[in-house]
């Protein structure tokens, strides 16, 4: 076979590869539009027109837009902390020597690897003790620390930030902070940007720490929410309202990636190249 | 130009305080957020305690109970079947598109596209997934089953999620869907990492296609491979989500879905012994740091002699 015809097949099985892939996404969106009378019975790629029906049936169980503007709300606060926060501490251990700075950088590194799991009961009897359940505090002001993102943007930091640049404002007289507000910040502003997207996806996505500290359903996050779903009766004999649910939730996310799927990938291969 | 001595030190200091005021915030969160549930999470795996009122200690009971906890090993079973069909069909993927799309001959065009593509799935919240999942899989009016006996491949549905068997694979492949782009990415940024040197001097001595992967790419994709192979375990020994929604939350059909973590969930939160389900959680962290580390061992010292 020469050449031409064997890429042509690889071409075309990594094309039916892609349209498994997204296959499911598919069948959700067309799905959404059925009524469950029609889901039930068959399958087709055509929409339907019952697209209102189900609405009221998911309205009728809970108010989906709370559950948006709820993770929203949560997901932008991590991002917008751990951000400014990662990138403060990234800088000090990049540029200043102090006592203290190898043991935080180790325990940087150890935490790293550390599953998430270990510290949950821990975590939520410290919740607990400080009455802080069914409050988003213990949902939001521990992204101040993270320490996968702080590690990647020291990286960064190491190899991007001239250091002739903060010795010339220094003689100019800026002061530290100033320095780090005016000239670090936007320089490392591509590497904010590629962990920020990484950070706001994954607290969007957060399920078991909202599931174990929320429990009064105006405060649900999205994928909570969608969570109750699984004991209403109601909802689980109507299809295509599950499914017009889980497509609402999932196009925030598709259309976010539509316009920054560079940067979301440039951040993962990032995050493969640092080992 | 020059700088006074004792100017030089003040300001070394200053710069020195600086630093500690920059770290402060991240520290205490740290130590407040991170390290103390850590520990807090030890302390009580020595405890007996509900959640509520004072914690009693009763040494090392816990973890002797976990020892020969049926229902835990049991759990831990099913998370390491689930993973490893999982990873195998995730990297099997990926390593045959990172050699399609790095083959020097064949020069494939649209890698961008494709890594997005593949990568979508990973990006859904694993509660999306678990329902969009639970509803195209469904026996009786799943959209699976429906294609399957359109194309005559079935006489009737299979119950995917029903039957122990079906449910751990149907679980495995969604989550190799949702990692796979992932994979690919990692194993991809690894491949442009080579110096094209390396590719370009074996084509000169006429080594075949699977020559050069078997000798050149391979071997010095290992440390990215490693990390791609220790990351998906210690999230795969993590795995909750997916099959806690999909099932009834304790584990359906037979327990067979029942994973590690929904143990120790179920166990903390529904029966109310949290000081049982940290050690739980502490051995499943042993458990953990010993795969990663006979995988380590397996990687690197394997093929070296």
């Amino acid at each position: 076979m020469s050449t031409k015809v064997k890429k042509t097949i690889l071409y075309i099985a990594i094309i039916i590869l892609s349209v498994i892939c997204l296959c499911p996404f598919l069948l959700m969106m067309v799905n959404a539009t059925r009524s469950g009378r029609e889901i039930m019975t068959s399958f087709t790629l055509i929409p339907g027109n019952n697209i209102k029906d189900n609405w009221n049936t998911m309205s009728g169980y809970f108010n989906i837009f709370r559950g948006l503007l709820n993770s929203l709300f949560i997901a932008v606060c991590c991002t917008i902390l751990t951000a400014y926060f990662s990138a403060l501490t990234a800088y000090a251990l990049a540029i200043y020597k102090f006592r203290g700075m190898k043991i935080i950088f180790i325990s940087i590194l150890i935490f790293m690897m550390i599953p998430a799991q270990l510290g949950l009961l821990g975590f939520y009897d410290l919740v607990n003790a400080m009455t802080l359940t069914d409050n988003y505090i213990p949902l939001i002001i521990p992204a101040i620390a993270s320490p996968a993102t702080v590690f990647f943007l020291r990286q960064y930091t190491l190899a991007t930030l001239p250091k002739a640049l903060l010795e010339a404002a220094r003689i100019d007289g800026a002061n530290e902070i100033r320095i780090f507000h005016k000239i670090v910040l936007p320089i490392m502003a591509p590497g904010i940007a590629t962990m920020s997207i990484g950070t706001f996806i994954g607290s969007w996505n957060n399920y078991l720490t909202p599931l174990i500290l929320l429990y009064s359903p105006k405060k649900f996050t999205l994928p909570i929410m969608m969570g109750s779903m699984k004991a209403s009766q109601d909802i689980t004999s109507n299809q295509g309202a599950i499914y017009l649910t889980v497509a609402i939730s999932v196009l925030p996310i598709m259309i976010a990636f539509a316009f920054c799927s560079k940067y979301i990938i440039s951040g993962i291969s990032a995050g493969g190249i640092k080992e | 130009m020059r700088i006074p001595g004792n100017l030089g030190t003040r300001r070394r200091k200053n710069v020195n305080n600086t630093g500690y005021l920059f770290v402060l915030p991240f520290v205490i969160i740290f130590l407040i957020f991170s390290i103390y549930p850590v520990i807090r999470t030890l302390y009580l795996s020595f405890t007996q305690y509900k959640g509520y009122g004072e914690p009693v200690l009763i040494g090392i009971d816990n973890y002797k109970r976990v020892i020969k906890d049926a229902m835990f090993w049991r759990a831990l079973l099913n998370t390491l079947k689930i993973w490893s069909v999982n990873i195998v069909v995730q990297l099997g993927l990926a390593f045959l598109l990172t050699i399609i799309f790095s083959d020097l001959k064949y020069r494939m065009k649209g890698v961008g596209i494709f890594r997005a593509l593949f990568y979508l799935p990973n990006l859904i919240a694993p509660a999306s997934v678990a329902f969009l999942f639970a509803a195209l899989l469904d026996w009786q009016f799943g959209t699976l089953n429906q294609i399957l006996i359109d194309a005559k491949v079935v006489k009737v549905g299979i119950d995917w999620l029903g039957q122990p068997g079906t449910a751990q694979l149907a679980v495995a492949i969604i989550g190799a869907w949702m990692w796979f782009g992932n994979s690919f990415i990692m194993l991809m940024a690894g491949v442009q990492g080579i110096s094209k040197d390396y590719f370009e001097a074996a084509a000169i001595d006429g080594a075949g296609r699977w020559k050069v992967f078997g000798s050149i790419t391979l071997p010095l994709l290992k440390p990215i491979l490693l990390y791609v192979a220790i990351t998906s375990l210690i999230g795969g020994l993590q795995i909750f989500d997916i099959p806690f929604l999909i099932t009834d939350g304790i584990g359906k059909p037979n327990g067979s879905l029942n994973t590690a973590v929904m143990y120790l969930y179920n166990t903390a939160f529904n029966y109310n012994n949290v000081g049982y389900a940290s050690s739980i959680a502490y051995f499943l962290f042993i458990i953990i740091a010993i795969a990663s580390g006979i995988e380590y061992k397996i990687m690197y010292h394997k093929k070296e002699d």
